[in-house]
């Protein structure tokens, strides 16, 4: 029987033939701390009564929902978390270049065939350059520090296939959205999404990363993209004949596989406060709005910037309508300075803001208020999560969003 | 015995511990502050020995391992749910809060009703029934039963 790429990914990393539901230690490739976290890390570090990294060189701790500090409390996590870099020889840390899961690939740490966990649930973005990665808890990630190991099960896997050409404005997001919608918040708990088919193959290793980082919202353990040469250039790699046969095997077994026909796909939005509250935006034009955003590691790349411009050209945003555009990363901070994407964003009357989880975590740059409503490009519309618990967030594409920040309302893009 | 506490399904870890609180720094301080925004007044309600009960997809969204933390801080004895986010149910073995996965009890319980939990023989009791619970894999209930995986990677030791 074949197998499918986590199979695959797994199998190599274990020597074993794996299959979904045996239980098998994995040794870690990468892991991923961010700020919120490192405090607690450390404490359950040596509580456990470890002395030394496993590996140093294979841990990234990388300061984003908190930089810079919009409380005098946050601080102390920088504190910390240098304390913690110093004493253990920890070698790759970033204090202000971005958001933790764009720099774990844009910045090389993560490559095709490797297992990264983060302590963050949003890890499974990696999945975009074929490999495995998922989220845990802080205890967890000191087990790994000073392991290098960690127990998992092999997942099943679901099949996803996007055949055909996306319609213009249908993006990524609105594949992810559709799909989450589909399989319900909790349709792939425990299981691992294999995506493939020629839509997929079409898009950048930006767009999969929306794929692969929103997978979480269905309840998944990881999502996975077939590397190929848009991988390899996004790596900076020549890929291997063993990262070119991560691929799913004609017999592979599937717990369940989906099919959509790229051309079917309208814009979507999942509306409060639920991300797998889905529906299409042409049933919810004119929803009047207060403030659109941006940005964030679901779609903050230049792509989505470059797309938001596009829309926004020779048009203002609607009085009494704030938009907020938070670049994924420095990088993209940069190539968006430089190709003339802000300069057009900041003429149509957009905030633009550092690189950083801003308002995604809800903790600082732009918090709302009861009652008002924000359209928003992340990945979570839960009660609370950009201010108060009577705040309505509708997530949408960066397309979607940039229409509705110019219309003052919802409208297709 | 103790008191049920129901919830619904898809409650995500936002309502179970909100962001602002997750950076205080020990999970005492955050523990009064346990489902504020579906109801305020649990953390003042509940008892030690006490349990949730929720629907499908318990503990869904963030990593965040305050989720399970503030609610084994409460002295809550157990979450039994139809079914679990798979870190939420992965953070709370590792810190030694038992997770149980019972399709029944849900429907045939109301809030503020009693149970007792039978841990060992995976029963559950409650109005006068009793509901069957599933397994944890060997793996889990071995670091569960050492008092979650600092105590279980101690003693490996």
């Amino acid at each position: 029987m074949g197998h499918t790429i986590i199979e695959k990914i797994i199998g190599r990393n274990t020597g074993k033939d794996v299959k979904p539901g045996d239980i098998v230690t994995v040794n870690v490739d990468r892991v991923m701390i961010h700020d919120i976290f490192i405090p607690f890390v450390a404490d359950k570090f040596e509580e456990m009564g470890f002395t030394e990294l496993w590996d140093p060189d294979k841990v990234v701790l990388i300061y984003d929902h908190l930089v810079p500090a919009s409380q005098v409390d946050d601080t102390r996590h920088f504190r910390t978390g240098n304390a913690f870099v110093k004493k253990y020889g920890l070698k790759n840390i970033h204090r202000s270049d971005g958001i933790c899961h764009q720099l774990m690939t844009e910045a090389g740490y993560v490559k095709p065939g490797h297992i990264a966990f983060g302590t963050d649930s949003h890890t499974t973005t990696y999945g975009c350059v074929g490999a495995f990665s998922s989220g845990i808890g802080y205890t967890e990630m000191a087990s790994v520090l000073g392991t290098g190991q960690m127990w998992i099960k092999v997942p099943e896997t679901i099949k996803i296939t996007v055949n055909g050409k996306l319609p213009e404005h249908v993006t990524s997001k609105d594949v992810i959205l559709r799909l989450i919608g589909d399989l319900g918040a909790d349709g792939a708990t425990y299981q691992a999404l294999e995506f493939t088919g020629t839509a997929i193959e079409a898009m950048s290793v930006a767009s999969r990363m929306t794929i692969a980082n929103m997978a979480i919202e269905a309840g998944a353990k990881c999502a996975v993209f077939t590397p190929d040469e848009k991988t390899a250039d996004y790596c900076g790699i020549t890929l291997t004949d063993a990262e070119r046969s991560l691929k799913g095997d004609p017999d592979a077994g599937y717990v369940r596989e989906i099919c959509y026909e790229a051309s079917d796909l309208v814009p979507v939005m999942a509306c409060p406060s639920q991300v797998d509250n889905i529906r299409p935006v042409r049933e919810l034009v004119g929803v009047s709005i207060d403030q659109v955003f941006i940005g964030s590691c679901t779609n903050g790349r230049l792509e989505d910037l470059q797309c938001a411009a596009a829309i926004l050209k020779g048009k203002k945003v609607a009085p009494f309508v704030k938009l907020i555009v938070t670049p994924a990363s420095r990088k993209i901070y940069r190539e968006a300075m430089a190709d003339g994407t802000l300069a057009a964003l900041s003429e149509a009357g957009a905030i633009i803001t550092h690189p950083g989880c801003g308002l995604c975590c809800g903790r600082a740059g732009g918090i709302l208020t009861d009652g008002e409503r924000v359209v928003a490009t992340n990945n979570r519309n839960f009660l609370g999560r950009m201010g108060t618990s009577k705040v309505e967030i509708y997530l949408a594409s960066p397309a979607t969003a940039a229409a509705c920040a110019a219309a003052g309302k919802i409208v297709e893009p | 015995m103790g008191k049920i506490f129901r919830f619904h399904s898809d409650v995500d870890t936002d309502q179970i511990i909100a962001s602002q609180y997750i950076l205080f720094p020990t999970i005492d301080e955050m523990k009064t502050y346990a489902f504020e925004s579906l109801d305020p007044t649990f953390a003042s309600r509940v008892q030690p020995g006490d349990f949730i009960v929720a629907c499908e997809n318990f503990g869904c969204g963030s990593s965040r391992e305050q989720a399970p933390g503030v609610l084994k801080a409460l002295g809550v004895k157990a979450v039994i749910a139809k079914s679990f986010a798979r870190i939420f149910y992965r953070n709370a073995i590792n810190i030694g809060l038992p997770v149980i996965v019972c399709k029944e009890l849900y429907d045939q319980v109301a809030d503020q009703d009693h149970m007792e939990l039978l841990m060992q023989e995976g029963l559950i009791r409650a109005n006068g029934q009793t509901f069957t619970c599933t397994k944890l894999p060997d793996q889990m209930q071995r670091i569960l039963d050492q008092g979650g995986l600092i105590a279980s990677l101690n003693k490996e030791d």
